[in-house]
């Protein structure tokens, strides 16, 4: 039952057997390598699509009842570690965009939140979210989306009680340390709000990453048919010491979405690359990214932003050679 | 005369907002002015968390939407009546 869920339901291999049949009959031989790659490419697509869409519309359906100002609250209820736990656990559920980073950094500020708390929520915010760990679980199986999101939400608990730890409170720009917040009710919704807020957010998710995913499976797809085995062996597998760090490195300029990033991470893993290497980046992309580190400066200066982004890339480097060791267990 | 408040910090989804308010207002034919704040202190001092938002006088009426033109009509037309 459990494999038949994994199986048929979260990977739908049912899809990708109708996709060879109907490619077949239309005289395409699947079994070549162009076949074959188009095959990849139209399963991955809809199946990623399918995904997306379903679970954009849940998650934000559930993320309408955690607004910001309600995660303030609850943190603001827990001490030390507890509330860098809190921090880490909310970061998953409170919609934010890296364009909203300044007001939320303000408001948390400003509310007597410790930094480290705050810096807890922002890490864990874009890393581990509820869709990762549904989309993570049809791809690479439910045991490496458990361990991933673990992971995730020990490297937010520890890079926040970091943060705390070394007295960085100087390192926030005076414009937010002087901001004063004020605490309003926040806008009460009522359940139609909630679901126009959940569609809204799923068509508009759509329209943003639409174009990573073609290109990630587009990637994928390439490199599950044309790219020889010995050369990500080599690259990203068992034979190289450094793989977790080229890619972590490789990874934090880069932005995508985990949607997109994901059908790039599959191929990879099946050409022979090594667990905790194709997480590694995913984490790296999707956490760390130029345009919400240049948001990001806006609010914290440079010296903060460094420890931040180190913390960062030596906790997602921690955890890739981890899973990597874990492989034999996890797959 | 009603005080209409767009607020963000001039991301995509705030510009968006900011017309379809725009138009909002124009389609209801009352009174006001659009005003755009992009000030981030001036937005956490009004107390709004995420953007972008939309405030109608003193009452904030929607946090991290970008809502449709026909939808900020009618929290314009019920918010004149109060």
């Amino acid at each position: 039952m459990g494999t038949f869920i994994q199986n048929e339901i979260l990977a739908m291999h049912w899809l990708n057997r109708l996709v060879a049949s109907l490619l077949t009959m239309l005289g395409i031989n699947v079994e070549s390598r162009l076949g074959g790659s188009l095959q990849f490419f139209i399963y991955d697509v809809i199946k990623i699509t399918i995904l997306l869409c379903l679970l954009i519309f849940m998650i934000s359906y559930i993320q309408s009842y955690f607004p910001p100002e309600r995660s303030r609250k609850i943190m603001g209820r827990f001490h030390g570690v507890f509330a860098n736990i809190m921090g880490a656990l909310l970061g998953t559920v409170t919609p934010f965009c890296s364009c909203s980073s300044i007001p939320l950094f303000i408001g948390f500020t400003s509310a007597g939140l410790p930094l480290g708390v705050t810096f807890s929520f922002l890490i864990s915010s874009p890393m581990v979210d509820l869709g990762s760990l549904i989309l993570l679980m049809g791809i690479f199986g439910y045991r490496v989306a458990i361990v991933y999101v673990i992971m995730g939400l020990v490297i937010a608990v520890i890079g926040g009680t970091l943060i705390e730890r070394l007295k960085l409170e100087d390192e926030v720009e005076d414009f937010i340390k002087n901001a004063r917040a004020v605490e309003v009710k926040g806008v009460t919704l009522t359940k139609k709000d909630r679901l126009d807020y959940a569609f809204e957010q799923m068509t508009s998710t759509f329209k943003k990453v639409f174009p990573y995913i073609l290109l990630g499976v587009g990637i994928g797809a390439i490199i599950h048919n044309w790219i020889p085995e010995d050369i990500i062996e080599t690259i990203l597998g068992n034979k190289n010491p450094f793989g977790v760090i080229l890619a972590t490195i490789v990874g934090v300029p880069m932005y995508a979405d985990i949607f997109g990033s994901i059908p790039v991470a599959e191929a990879l893993l099946s050409k022979g690359a090594l667990l905790g290497t194709v997480l590694s980046f995913m984490m790296t992309v999707t956490t760390l990214s130029l345009p919400s580190l240049i948001m990001l400066r806006k609010a914290i200066k440079p010296k903060l932003l460094g420890i931040f982004i180190a913390i960062c890339v030596v906790g997602i480097i921690i955890v890739g050679y981890l899973f990597n060791l874990l492989q034999p267990l996890l797959i | 005369m009603m005080r209409v408040r767009v607020l963000g910090g001039g991301c995509k989804k705030c510009e968006a907002l900011l017309k379809a308010t725009k138009e909002a207002l124009a389609n209801t034919g009352l009174k006001g002015e659009v005003e755009y704040i992009t000030d981030f202190s001036e937005i956490a001092s009004l107390g709004i968390m995420t953007t972008p938002a939309l405030m109608l006088d003193d009452e904030i009426v929607s946090t991290g939407r970008v809502l449709k033109t026909s939808d900020i009509e009618s929290l314009m037309l019920v918010h004149k009546d109060l």
